[in-house]
């Protein structure tokens, strides 16, 4: 299991807005691609160098396929980059103010203190 | 040596651009009553008339990410372009680009690490909202040279609560020490209780209002013994899952001091979090 790699991709998806409308349209296919491609791509390093180790599990990988932030949550992904991230995702649909940002948390409502631990 | 004419700290709160840049019927109905405290709180630093700002936040895994993540950082460089495209998105914050003033930048670090603080530095540090929304309330022409320094509350494992005091505490008698004229003012931000990506966000107060109300109190009087006495890195998940940004309101309590008691208090409740705007003046209230 690793935070640290479903943290990444949060943080990498999030910051590219081609990725954000690819997440949002073609989850799985995004997913498959990043695991891929950028999973082990060391940030602000040339392109020649990578790490060799980096996978999601099962568990990781269909949560991020299938948009799955409550299952995000539970396993410990950091809350302001899932947040944020699908804010940018979702937000849009929104009928009223705030929404979706009240529909996301009413679904974490079975989580009681303390939450997931979210440390890496 | 320089003088420091105030210290202030607040909440930073994104909307606030927008919301009160908003006309017609997309203004919101707190708006008004925002700007106007927003306004009082920014005479507080004119009044001051300083020349350099020292800026303490917390970068929200924009530059500084999990692979190469400092504790406490300051900014030596001599620009900083401000505020990132997801901010830009999700806040409608424009891009900035403010001055930075190295000389304070260097004599921060060196006499920073001599206190015996590891402190991290960055050359190229392209700041965020921590930083930008306190310009946008307090300083919105963006005219003033600034070192910003960068402070984790957001990727554990993160330093004790203590040691935010305790950095506050070395920031203000560094700042003194700098061997310049200018008048220096230290601001910073964080939250009081906040709940961000779990099922206590967006509601009609802060998650916590019990606990706004304790905070206001220890930051308004300077009651650093009782502060520290009841918060510790785990006390803190309980008023909402993005409470120890409260802890660079506790670093800023350190540069005021204690027992110092706030020149300026203001509160406001909004939905999702409260506000609270705090501004000391050291050396008396200006004229």
């Amino acid at each position: 299991m690793s935070r640290y790699l479903l943290n990444k991709f949060l943080y990498t998806v999030d910051r590219d807005p081609e990725l954000v409308e690819r997440y949002r349209s073609e989850p799985r296919e995004l997913v498959a691609w990043w695991e891929a491609e950028r999973a082990n791509a060391v940030l602000n390093c040339h392109t020649g160098e990578a790490s060799t180790w980096l996978r999601f599990d099962e568990a990781e990988r269909e949560a991020l396929a299938t948009h799955d932030h409550v299952k995000l949550f539970e396993l410990g992904a950091h809350p302001f980059l899932t947040l944020t991230l699908f804010i940018a995702m979702f937000e849009r649909d929104n009928t009223e103010p705030l929404e979706y940002q009240k529909y996301y948390g009413a679904r974490l409502a079975h989580f009681a203190l303390p939450y997931p631990d979210i440390a890496t | 040596m320089a003088t420091v004419v105030a210290v202030i700290a607040s909440t930073h709160h994104p909307f606030y651009y927008r919301a009160s840049t908003a006309t017609g019927e997309d203004r919101p109905p707190f708006a008004d009553e925002w700007t106007r405290k927003i306004l009082a709180f920014r005479e507080t630093l004119t009044r001051a008339n300083p020349d350099v700002l020292v800026m303490v936040g917390s970068d929200h895994f924009h530059q500084l990410w999990l692979d190469n993540m400092p504790q406490f950082l300051v900014g030596k460089a001599p620009f900083y372009d401000a505020n990132w495209y997801n901010e830009e998105r999700e806040f409608g914050l424009p891009r900035m680009l403010l001055t930075g003033q190295e000389d304070l930048s260097a004599h921060i670090l060196r006499a920073g690490l001599d206190a015996g603080f590891d402190l991290a530095f960055s050359n190229e540090l392209r700041i965020d909202h921590s930083i930008t929304c306190p310009i946008v309330t307090l300083r919105p022409e963006a005219d003033l040279p600034i070192v910003p320094i960068y402070t984790n509350i957001f990727a554990p494992p993160l330093p004790q609560p203590k040691r935010f005091v305790q950095l506050g505490q070395a920031i203000r008698e560094i700042v003194e020490q700098w061997p310049s004229h200018l008048r220096v003012a230290i601001i910073g931000t964080g939250h009081l209780s906040l709940e961000l990506g779990g099922p206590r966000q967006f509601g009609p107060h802060g998650p916590d209002p019990e606990f706004d109300r304790r905070a206001v109190e220890w930051i308004a009087t300077g009651d650093l013994d009782g502060c520290l006495r009841e918060v510790t890195l785990d006390s803190l998940h309980a008023p909402g899952n993005a409470t120890h940004g409260f802890m660079d309101f506790m670093l800023m309590m350190g540069v005021a001091g204690a027992g110092a008691k706030a020149d300026h208090v203001d509160t406001l409740d909004l939905f999702h979090t409260m506000e609270a705007y705090f501004t000391w003046y050291p050396n008396g209230a200006p004229a």
